[in-house]
């Protein structure tokens, strides 16, 4: 008579324990997640709790000593450089662990093993452009080098021995909620995590697709108007005036060029999906003695990138006998990429120089096997992809190399679109290379000569690297390998069959422009233009003209500097670009048209402060109407193409509008008749006003409110509430405080080089990536203030400073 | 008696269990079978007492890893299962697994012990 429920209860459990401990989708086994054994509680980190442990592993060199400060900053003290870099390995994963094996899977085109199907298309662009070719490529160099093999082997050590010693109650959160485990690390991965940078950096500040578009819709003088290569209004990065030598290298314009290449019209159907924020930039610039109140040289660095939790950035101090540095890791790669040692200081923003190009390729037929090159069929090299999908079959991809790369787009892969054209990608991320150097070298670089020595071979993705020294030197490089290329050439797609279009050398690094010692007294860099047009070679690029502008006139106006005034730099809010904008708007808008409440929002433009403050209204009315003017005067135009033609630059537009009253382009094209400029703005401004009302209606009239600036978890809208969403700041991507909505100053560093060197830094962020950690998103309030944490470069003899609040000791077994 | 001794066993089991790796999270479901079964009592009482003692193990472990950790965590992932942000939920939820998966268990041993042949 028991057997019924007995059988029914054994049932019941058995059938509960097994749904239990089974994903079903996006939903992890409940039991195990639920367990607090193992579960996501295991995940909620005491509130106080710091590191505490001793450590032994049989491949360290000595014993090196890590100090965790009140805010979670380890300052390590190592006796060898190699026990240094294991130990950087070590902690990069014990707080950053899913961070740096998520984007390493994402840059290797492997997203689909966490994401599944929906992430296929992403992981075929990113195979498709080489990011693992060019990864492979790295490594052979990295591994060449004695020394950088060490360090590099070091690193990817640490990182496993983290790894490998995991529990599955240790394993971070994002883990038990996708149902993945971490995969080891390896110099490949150390070398993907750089090319992801490179590509961050360096992949989209070509426009050759949307320009060969913009080239079929108009004609040759027109695109020299709404193109131009340097803006009237630029302030360059090297001052105006430095004094070029004779270029090296004369690149020859191919014979063909004219009717090949300028005069040809064909249109491209391609169109990258995954293309890096155009805002990706930073600001930095540096005060000699002469300008400052103590003497002494001020480096200031602000790099604009996507804000995320946790963030690219983690902060540290590394130390041993020979070396002291202080500053901003990157999680997956060893050394410190932004700070300052006992005798320097340095800082970098990208170049936005144009170092990618597209070549059509003409294959004999459909088996790609071969392709026209210099009259001879030459043979294609095939790279097969196995792109493995999480609860799906595994898809290959197939990508044939040419002598310039790898070929991006084909008849297997188009985006969508139906003419299916073959272009290659010549790209210098895909060059051997080894940047991680140029930092083991910076980091104990004492002088000028030693900074020039460590980022000569710096190639890819270039940056401005600004410099400030005790000894009172300051200045300023663009350091990368850049194509010397032929006037116009690689802004549009390159005939792939004629050797003549291929690049025929690079700039010599010495030629990269560069300023030492300025009389000025100052030098700054935020992503413009580095030369004016006495610079000899032809440098296209993606370049940000307005937030230059505006440093430069604040610095040229200041004496007496100091820290704190620098600290409101970063912090400065006015738009350069509305202050020309504004009175040229205002003019061609025809009030008479206005309703009452569009009058109320013209009014609001008409007497605003020109600050993009977070409550300001005025900036939404601004940049609300200013981004409907674009549209209406260019819009007509390149959507004659798809996709799209690139639209002129917001500099060109203002400077456009600010030369010719009767701008030609102000024509809608779709329409019968001529509209005016007058008409076309007060149009734009009437369709402005439609979206302001709205915003209005949700209450988000006032900029920060309009922006929202936020700060989303690395999986994005699949985890808001790992976010820190509606920050209280203002800013945008032309404004020196270059704060979008998830977009913006990443780390800001203030270092004064006085006697004792002082020094700043906050990031929206915090050193944990544990989202059960207080150490999570700590930073970002302060972020948010505008404030500042001071940087401390420890030393040794300071372990008993209160600020310490534990200890990791690493050993040799 | 007799249930204040099935519920401390199921307790305490439940706890230790979870200390080691080697055994999968669902062990403490066999030792609770297991007391219901040497523990002998009423069906209801096996049950309660199972339940009880894993809701207050997994319930009290979590709570003190709540509680340590200032509902940090246990608010963000009461956003994503969704539970409106709430830790008491999510703490409660926590318990009532444990409990209901032991408690059945338990029922289970009862029934088994009641089964077999004398």
């Amino acid at each position: 008579m028991r057997l019924v429920p007995f059988l029914l209860s054994a049932t019941v459990t058995t059938a509960l324990v097994v749904v239990l401990n089974k994903p079903f989708g996006k939903i992890p086994a409940l039991g195990k997640f639920f367990s607090p054994h193992i579960g996501f509680w295991q995940n909620a980190e005491p509130f106080d709790a710091v590191p505490e442990a001793n450590l032994t592993f049989s491949n360290l060199k000595g014993n090196t000593s890590v100090y965790f400060d009140d805010r979670l900053v380890p300052h390590v003290f190592a006796q060898y450089d190699e026990d240094l870099y294991f130990v950087q390995g070590y902690l990069h994963a014990k707080f950053r662990l899913f961070q740096i094996d998520l984007q390493t899977r994402a840059a290797a085109g492997r997203a689909s093993e966490l994401a599944g199907p929906k992430a296929i298309n992403f992981d075929r662009e990113q195979r498709r452009l080489g990011m693992v070719f060019a990864a492979e490529n790295a490594l052979r160099e990295i591994e060449k080098d004695p020394l950088s093999r060490s360090l590099f082997d070091a690193y990817t050590a640490g990182v496993n021995a983290y790894i490998d010693q995991l529990t599955e109650a240790q394993l971070p959160i994002e883990y038990k909620l996708m149902q993945a485990t971490p995969e080891r690390w390896s110099n490949l991965r150390t070398a993907l995590l750089l090319k992801m940078m490179a590509k961050m950096l360096s992949s989209g500040t070509e426009n050759d697709l949307a320009g060969t578009n913009a080239k079929s819709i108009f004609l040759p003088d027109q695109l020299k108007r709404l193109y131009p290569q340097v803006p009237d209004s630029l302030l360059p990065i090297v001052p105006a005036g430095t004094a070029f030598v004779q270029p090296a290298i004369v690149p020859v314009i191919p014979a063909s060029a004219d009717s090949l290449y300028f005069s040809h019209r064909d249109t491209i159907e391609a169109h990258s999906h995954y293309q890096p924020d155009p805002d990706n930039g930073s600001n930095n610039w540096v005060v000699a003695g002469s300008k400052t109140k103590s003497g002494a040289p001020i480096l200031a660095n602000d790099p604009h990138l996507e804000l995320s939790l946790p963030s690219i950035w983690y902060e540290m101090q590394l130390t041993t006998p020979t070396s002291n540095v202080y500053g901003v890791s990157l999680p997956g790669s060893p050394m410190v990429v932004i700070g300052f040692n006992d005798s320097i200081a340095w800082g970098v923003t990208n170049s936005q120089r144009d170092v990618k190009d597209y070549y059509e390729i003409r294959f004999k037929d459909d088996s790609r096997k071969e392709y026209w090159y210099n009259g001879n069929w030459e043979p294609t090299r095939f790279r097969i992809e196995e792109i493995k999908v999480k609860d799906s079959t595994t898809v290959y991809d197939t990508v044939a190399y040419t002598i310039f790369g790898p070929v991006m787009f084909d008849q297997h892969f188009s985006n969508g679109y139906a003419n299916k054209m073959n272009l290659a990608v010549r790209w210098t991320a895909h060059d051997p290379s080894n940047e991680g150097m140029t930092f083991y070298k910076l980091n104990r670089a004492r002088n000028y000569a030693d900074y020039v020595e460590a980022i000569r071979t710096f190639q890819c993705p270039g940056q401005n690297f600004v410099f400030a020294a005790k000894s009172g030197d300051i200045a300023i490089w663009q350091q990368g390998r850049f194509p010397a290329r032929w006037p116009g050439q690689g802004l549009y797609v390159m005939p792939g069959w004629d050797s003549s279009y291929a690049w025929q050398g690079f700039i010599p690094q010495e030629e990269n422009p560069h300023s030492l010692n300025p009389e000025r007294g100052f030098l700054q860099s935020a992503n413009q233009r580095a030369a004016d047009s006495t610079y000899p070679y032809f440098i296209p690029g993606a370049y940000i003209t307005a937030r230059g502008i505006r440093i430069d006139k604040q610095l040229a106006g200041m004496n007496q500097i100091t820290p704190q005034d620098m600290m409101a730099l970063h912090q400065d809010y006015f738009n350069t670009s509305a202050e020309d904008l504004r009175p040229l708007l205002l003019k061609h808008l025809r009030s008479e048209q206005l309703t009452s409440g569009e009058k109320e929002y013209r009014d609001a433009l008409a007497n605003w402060d020109l600050l993009a403050s977070p409550n300001s209204i005025g900036q939404t009315v601004f940049q609300c109407f200013w981004d409907s003017v674009q549209s209406a005067i260019w819009k007509d135009e390149l959507m004659r193409t798809d996709p799209m033609a690139n639209m002129p630059t917001e500099q060109t537009t203002l400077e456009l509008l600010a030369s010719d009253s009767a701008l030609q382009f102000a024509d809608d094209v779709n329409t019968p008749v001529i509209e005016t400029l007058p008409e076309r703005i007060t149009l734009a401004f009437k369709r402005a006003c439609k979206v302001l009302d709205t915003k209005k209606a949700e209450g988000k009239l006032e900029w920060s409110q309009h922006m929202n600036p936020s700060v989303y978890h690395l999986l994005k809208e699949a985890l808001p509430a790992f976010a820190r969403k509606g920050l209280k700041v203002g800013g945008y991507g032309n404004i020196v405080n270059a704060i979008k909505h998830s977009h913006g100053p990443s780390w800001r560093m203030i270092v004064h080089l006085s006697d004792k060197t002082e020094a700043w830094g906050i990031y929206p962020g915090g050193q944990s990536g544990n989202p059960g950690s207080r150490f999570y998103d700590d930073y970002i309030s302060i972020w948010e203030k505008g404030s500042y944490h001071p940087l401390w470069l420890m030393r040794a003899d300071e372990k008993g400073d209160a600020r310490i609040k534990g200890v990791i000791e690493f050993k040799k077994s | 008696m007799k249930f204040t001794v099935a519920l401390l066993i199921t307790f305490l089991t439940g706890l230790a269990m979870g200390m080691t790796s080697l055994i999968p999270w669902w062990g403490f479901v066999v030792a609770a079978a297991l007391v219901g079964a040497i523990v002998h009592q009423t069906p209801a009482k096996a049950f309660s007492a199972g339940f009880l003692g894993m809701f207050l193990a997994w319930g009290g472990m979590a709570w003190w890893i709540d509680w340590q950790n200032k509902s940090l965590l246990s608010q963000k992932i009461a956003l994503v299962l969704p539970l409106g942000g709430s830790s008491a939920a999510l703490l409660f939820i926590t318990g009532f697994l444990g409990g209901l998966l032991a408690g059945l268990a338990a029922l289970c041993g009862y029934y088994a012990r009641a089964t077999a042949p004398k």
